[in-house]
Order: C-alpha cells, then structure tokens, then sequence
C-alpha cells in the first residue's frame, strides 16, 4: 500500500544526535584488575574507604556471571576490551565558571539543545552536565547553597562530604546486587550528588545530562539522591550520545533515599543512540535505579521515557519500608527497527499500609523488541498495602513483538493486588479517520501514539513532557500495521 | 460541486459499486437511500478516499477537479468531508486537540498561520451549544467513552467548525433518539448555502422530515435506480424498497 511506503520513508529517518567532538581524552588502558580500580580511585583523591568499597566490589564482581535472562540478544561483551575510565583534559582545579569550560564541550550541549547559559536560568533549571565521566560545569550552586540543598558531581561529594557518601552508598543497591551494580560500584567514575536537608522544599528543578563520548569507553555513573525529613525535590535526567558504529556499555547505578514524609521525583529520558537500523552500533543500556522510601509516609515517583539504546534493561524500583509510604513507576518505552527493550519496575511492599502504582506504556515498531518485566511483591508486613499496575502495548507494523511478564508475590492476606492489560495495534479506522479530517499521516500516528502515553506524559515536568512528545516523535516516524 | 460517472469500485475483490452516476450541483442537499448492502456507504468511503475501497472503473470530479487524484487527508483540505456511520475512538486524544489539528491541517493547506487558540476555542464553544454539547467534551479523548448520540453530535460539531464545501453524512440519523436527531438536523440545517452541498446517506425517511432535501435518490444493487423529489422518500417510507429492486432487476 501506498501508504505503508510513506511510513517506511519516515521510519527510515536517522538519529539526529550523531557527531563525535575531538577533545583530548585523558584515558586509562582497556581492561579491569585491581590495579585499574586504585588506579580510579587514586586519580579522584578517594578516601580509603571508598577505595576499599570499590576492590570489594570488584572482588565480588570477579565471582558474578553476566545475566542472561532478559528478553535481549547481543553478542557477548568483552569487559577486558574497555576503558575504565576517561576525562576530558582540563586545568587542576577544574573550570571556575562557564568561561573556563572547554568551547567544543559547551558547542556539543548546544548541538543537543543543553541550555547550559541563560536558557538554564530562565527555565529555572540547575545542570550538573557530565561529559563521559568528569562532570564539567555547575551552575545554580549557590541559590541551591541557599536553601541548603547540596547537588554536586559525585566525585565532589566524595570530598565535600564524605560522611554522607559513607553513610548512603550502596545502602539501597548493593554492590553485590547483581553483576552491572557490582561492576559499577567498582569503577564507577563521576555521576551526581544530591541531598536536600529536613523540611527543605528544592527550590528547582535538578538536571544532569549526561553524554558518552570517547570510543570504546564504557559509561559507569554513580547517582545518590537523598531527601531528609519533609524534604521534596524533583531530578531529571536526560541524555543522548552520538552516533558510533561500536557498541557501548553503559552500566549506572542510582539510589534514592527517601526518609520520613520525603518526595522524590526522579524523571528520565532517555536518548542513547540506538543503532541504525541494521541493528549496528547503539549502547547497550544496562542500568540499576531503585529507591528506597525508608520513612513514614515517604513516597517516591520514577517517570521514564525510554527511546533510545541499542538494548535497555532496567527496573526502576521502590523498596516501600516506611509505613504508608508510596511508589510510583510511570513508563514510556518505545522499539523501533533492531531495538531491545526489557524494563519495568519491583515494587517491595514492606511496611503497612503501603501502596504502589505502575503504569507502563509499551511501543513497539520495526523489528523492536519491547518487554515488560515487573514485580510486586507483599512481604508478610504489608498489611492493607495496595499496588495497581496497568501494562499497555502499541505495536506498528507486523514485524515488531510486545511481551509482559508480571511477577506478583504476595504474602499478606490483607494485601491488594490489581493488574490491568491490554495489547493493541494502530487501527487503519483510526488513522483514516484521522486522514478523513486532513491530518496527515505522520501526524496522525504522533497524534495517537501521544494519546496512548498520555497518561505517563502527564507526569513529566512541563518542559520535559514537550521534549519527550518530540523525541518519541523523532523515534517512532512510522510503522502502522 | 460534485460529479460522479458510471463509478465501479470493489471492496475485497468483490465489486460493490456497479456504473453509478450522480450529480450534485453546488447549494443543493441530496439524499442517496437504499436497502442494506446497496453500498450507500461504498460510496461514502470512496468519496473520502479510504483505503482498500478500489475504484476500478469510472470518474468523480469535485470542483472541476479529479477527486480520485487525491489522498483523503487532501480532499478533507479540499473541503470535502465525511461524517462517519461509526465514529472512531481516539482513545488519550483530545477532543478539542483533533479538531485544532484538523482546522490548522486546512489553514497550512492554505498558506494561513495556525488558528488563534482563543479565537478557536470561542468558536468551538459557539458551535458546541448550537449541539448542546457539555463543554467538558472538549477534553474527553475524542469519541471516548461518547454514547452513539454524543458521537454523531461531535460529528456535526467537526463539521460545523471545519465548514466543508461538500459533507457527506453517512447513516447520521443511526442510533439517533428523536431529540438528538433534531438537535443533528438543526446543526446540519445551519450549515445549508448557496456554496456547499451536501449528501445524506440513509436508510430511513425519518431525517428527511428535518433536513428537506432538494434531490432523492435511490441506490440498488450498486446503481443509481431511481431519482426523484422528496416525494420519492415519502414514497419509500410507504412501499419499501421492493418494488424498486424487482423493477431494477
């Protein structure tokens, strides 16, 4: 059909985040041992106890098989064959305002839209903006000093305060969790920091967009979020990579901790470069976020929009330890040519009268894969704890799959579980019906498709629920079956 | 307005549309009616331009134009438009939000800057209490959850505010409550001109009583078999359509 050619065209359509920026990399020698991670450590002036943090990990690391249970095909990942660790050159003392900041970093953020000047201030957003692994330029430091709020490249923290880093790390994701925390939790080299004192409202919204860069260096951030008694703050994390024929790892880590009364809302979207549409190149997207709502009535919100990497698999979760305390999990993910998507959410019920909500919105175009893997499970302690959770699948095109595996584990009687699901695809009487009142195709699918996630967009910040309408957009040009 | 010449078209192979010709001349109300599987709604869809409804044989000419030349989002630009028999739900799509993207698919068509959102709404709001629509349509996913009655209305409503030269109304009267069909046949009723025509496909005389229309014809077996004034509904309603397929036959 006639019709079917012109989606094609659009699908076809590349990445537009594509191009590499030369800047001198101060990179270590593929390959991981003990001596690389001191190495590491070293290099960031770590206390010892990180250092010691860090070899135990590899240690235990060392002893772990790479997971093959996701819904995900690649070939096998050579973990001697990659560089642990690169920066960007720069002056001892790092940049003391944008001025300093390397001109070709600042023009890459400009090619990504990264509103590092004035368009930060005026959209009211602080930008932690981490290149490959040093992160570069803060701004907002010092309204954010304020109120207290401290929100500073990990590697900072270690110094500025160690204390709080010995006291959280890897208190809600361990690094024996499982083999990508292990191996992150031992080469782990700059992410974000934040902690929001007791009874202190963030006063912005937090940003960090992280970007992979040098050739063959895998990405190992370290994100750490604390929000104190009473404490609100909302982060959001985008990113997008350019365009490379070699597969690249990325394998982060991020805790949120969420104490008594506290609000985290953690919203990402995701961009990685996916792979063309042989299936060549793309990152390979390997990452483990989970918080931990440790107080009462605490209550943490994860948002994703997840369009981009070769392969994704991740599960942000919520462990629910605090009495009443809430967790929420909403998702885009959308697949289109060779991509593999296995994500979803665990929510642990621990403490009473918890409750939980998932809603996960799954897209799937080309030859994408798209999996939804999810757990809810009701410890013997979660009396009237309450979980809803709601799995839709779009599919375009003949040639794509959708997949739901919900693991539910309950072991309070007074618990309550509900699960909704539905699979469907873009109807031809949708579209004509669109195409009968002079939308055009493309729009029309956009049109569709958006209504599908609304549900999920609408818990996005404003600004970045216009930036994911047009990414999913950008992704998505086509494939209607 | 709108000419159609000895028009075959097949639906799955199978041919539903056999030589029909019809004629409606600029400012005039047609009804094209028939028994079922006549392919009252053969015609409509293939006026609109729908996919998988093949013309294999004959012409139709909308404003001096080649109709068939066009893809059906534009002939909606062109001014053509089709209220749907079952209105298609857009489950999450705003109301409101379809019917801004369609009106400003119309202007960009046109070299117009997109609708003022204000001005729009007002518009909208204007039309809505002409249906005696609740506003809080406007944000209801498009046709979500909508009863047949609240469906037809939002199609009269798209109609009243894309203002179409040509509206082809397909089985608007179907699932219709009598006061719901005046309210339809009042919106429809305001949008007669002396520059737009319009087609009423039905199976029954009922919505004839509240749309007169100037011309009715009767469609059997894929042919037009019998034109006529309004007479010929009334004549319809008495005696059926029996007589008028054992004549075609």
């Amino acid at each position: 059909m006639k019709e079917a050619t012109q989606l094609e065209d659009m699908l076809a359509r590349g990445y537009q985040h594509g191009f590499i920026t030369e800047i001198d990399a101060d990179t270590v020698p593929p390959g991981l041992d003990e001596d690389v991670v001191r190495l590491i450590s070293r290099k960031k002036r770590e206390p010892a106890f990180l250092t010691a943090w860090r070899l135990k990990a590899l240690r235990h690391w060392l002893t772990m098989r790479e997971p093959h249970w996701p819904h995900a095909h690649y070939p096998p990942i050579d973990y001697q064959a990659i560089s642990y660790y690169s920066a960007p050159k720069r002056n001892a003392e790092g940049p003391k305002s944008l001025a300093e900041v390397d001109p070709k970093l600042l023009a890459t953020y400009e090619k990504l839209g990264v509103p590092l000047h004035e368009r930060a201030r005026l959209a009211g957003v602080a930008v932690d903006a981490v290149f490959d692994s040093v992160s570069v330029a803060t701004t907002f430091k010092q309204r954010l000093q304020e109120a207290g709020v401290i929100f500073c490249p990990f590697s900072e923290a270690v110094t500025t305060h160690p204390e709080l880093i010995e006291r959280y790390l890897g208190s809600v994701v361990p690094y024996s969790d499982n083999f990508f925390a292990a191996l992150n939790s031992a080469v782990f080299s700059d992410g974000s920091f934040v902690y929001v004192p007791q009874g202190v409202r963030c006063p912005m919204e937090l940003s960090t967009y992280f970007r992979i860069n040098a050739a063959k260096t895998g990405q190992f951030e370290r994100t750490l979020i604390i929000a104190a008694e009473g404490a609100t703050v909302s982060y959001l994390e985008g990113c997008s990579a350019p365009q490379r024929d070699e597969n690249q790892l990325h394998a982060a880590v991020v805790e949120l901790i969420a104490l008594d009364e506290a609000y985290i809302k953690y919203s990402t979207v995701q961009n990685w470069y996916p792979g063309d549409e042989h299936g060549r190149g793309g990152i390979y997207n390997f990452v483990t976020k989970r918080g931990e709502c440790r107080g009462r009535n605490a209550h943490i919100s994860w948002t994703q929009v997840e369009t981009g990497s070769a392969i994704t698999w991740k599960y942000p979760s919520c462990v629910l330890r605090g009495d009443g305390s809430v967790g929420e999990f909403y998702s885009v993910a959308t697949v289109n040519n060779r991509q593999q998507a296995d994500t979803g959410t665990k929510m642990i019920h621990i403490g009473r009268d918890t409750r939980s909500t998932i809603i996960s919105k799954g897209i799937s175009a080309g030859h994408g894969q798209n999996t939804y893997r999810g757990l809810v499970k009701m410890l013997p302690s979660a009396h009237g704890a309450r979980n809803f959770t709601q799995c839709d699948s779009l599919l375009m095109g003949g040639q794509c799959g959708a997949h739901t595996f919900p693991y539910v584990e309950v072991k309070n009687p007074t618990a309550t579980v509900e699960h909704e699901a539905s699979t469907s695809k873009i109807s031809e009487d949708e579209l004509f019906y669109c195409l009968a009142r002079g939308i055009s195709s493309e729009d029309a699918v956009n049109l569709i498709v958006s209504g599908f996630c609304k549900s999920v967009f609408k818990e996005l910040p404003m600004e970045f629920a216009v930036e994911a309408q047009k990414l999913l957009a950008v992704s998505l040009e086509g494939a209607v079956g | 307005m709108l000419k159609i010449h000895n028009l075959h078209a097949t639906v799955d192979g199978k041919e539903i549309l056999k030589g029909l010709d019809l004629e409606v001349p600029t400012g005039e109300v047609h009804a094209v009616m028939g028994p079922n599987g006549s392919g009252k709604s053969t015609l409509a869809y293939v006026l609109a331009g729908r996919p998988g409804y093949l013309v294999t044989a004959g012409t139709i000419t909308y404003e001096g134009r080649d109709l068939l030349a066009l893809s059906p989002e534009d002939r909606a630009r062109a001014g053509v438009f089709l209220g749907f028999q079952y209105p298609v739900e857009i489950p999450g799509v705003n109301n409101v939000y379809l019917l801004k993207a369609a009106v400003n698919a119309v202007r960009k068509q046109r070299g117009e800057p997109e609708v003022d959102a204000f001005e729009f709404l007002s518009l909208v709001r204007e039309k809505m209490r002409l249906m005696r629509m609740d506003e809080s349509m406007l944000a209801r996913g498009v046709n979500e959850g909508f009863s047949g009655g609240e469906k037809k209305r939002n199609e009269i409503l798209q109609m009243l505010v894309l203002e179409p030269h040509l509206a082809v109304l397909d089985e608007t009267d179907s699932g219709l409550d009598i006061d719901a069909l005046k309210i339809v046949a009042q919106g429809v009723n305001t949008l007669r001109a002396p520059e737009r025509s319009l087609v009423l496909v039905t199976h029954y005389q009922r919505l004839l009583e509240h749309i007169v229309p100037d011309r009715v014809h009767v469609l059997v077996n894929g042919r037009i078999v019998r034109s006529g004034d309004r007479s010929l509904a009334v004549q319809l309603e008495q005696r059926g359509y029996d007589w008028l397929i054992s004549e075609a036959a």
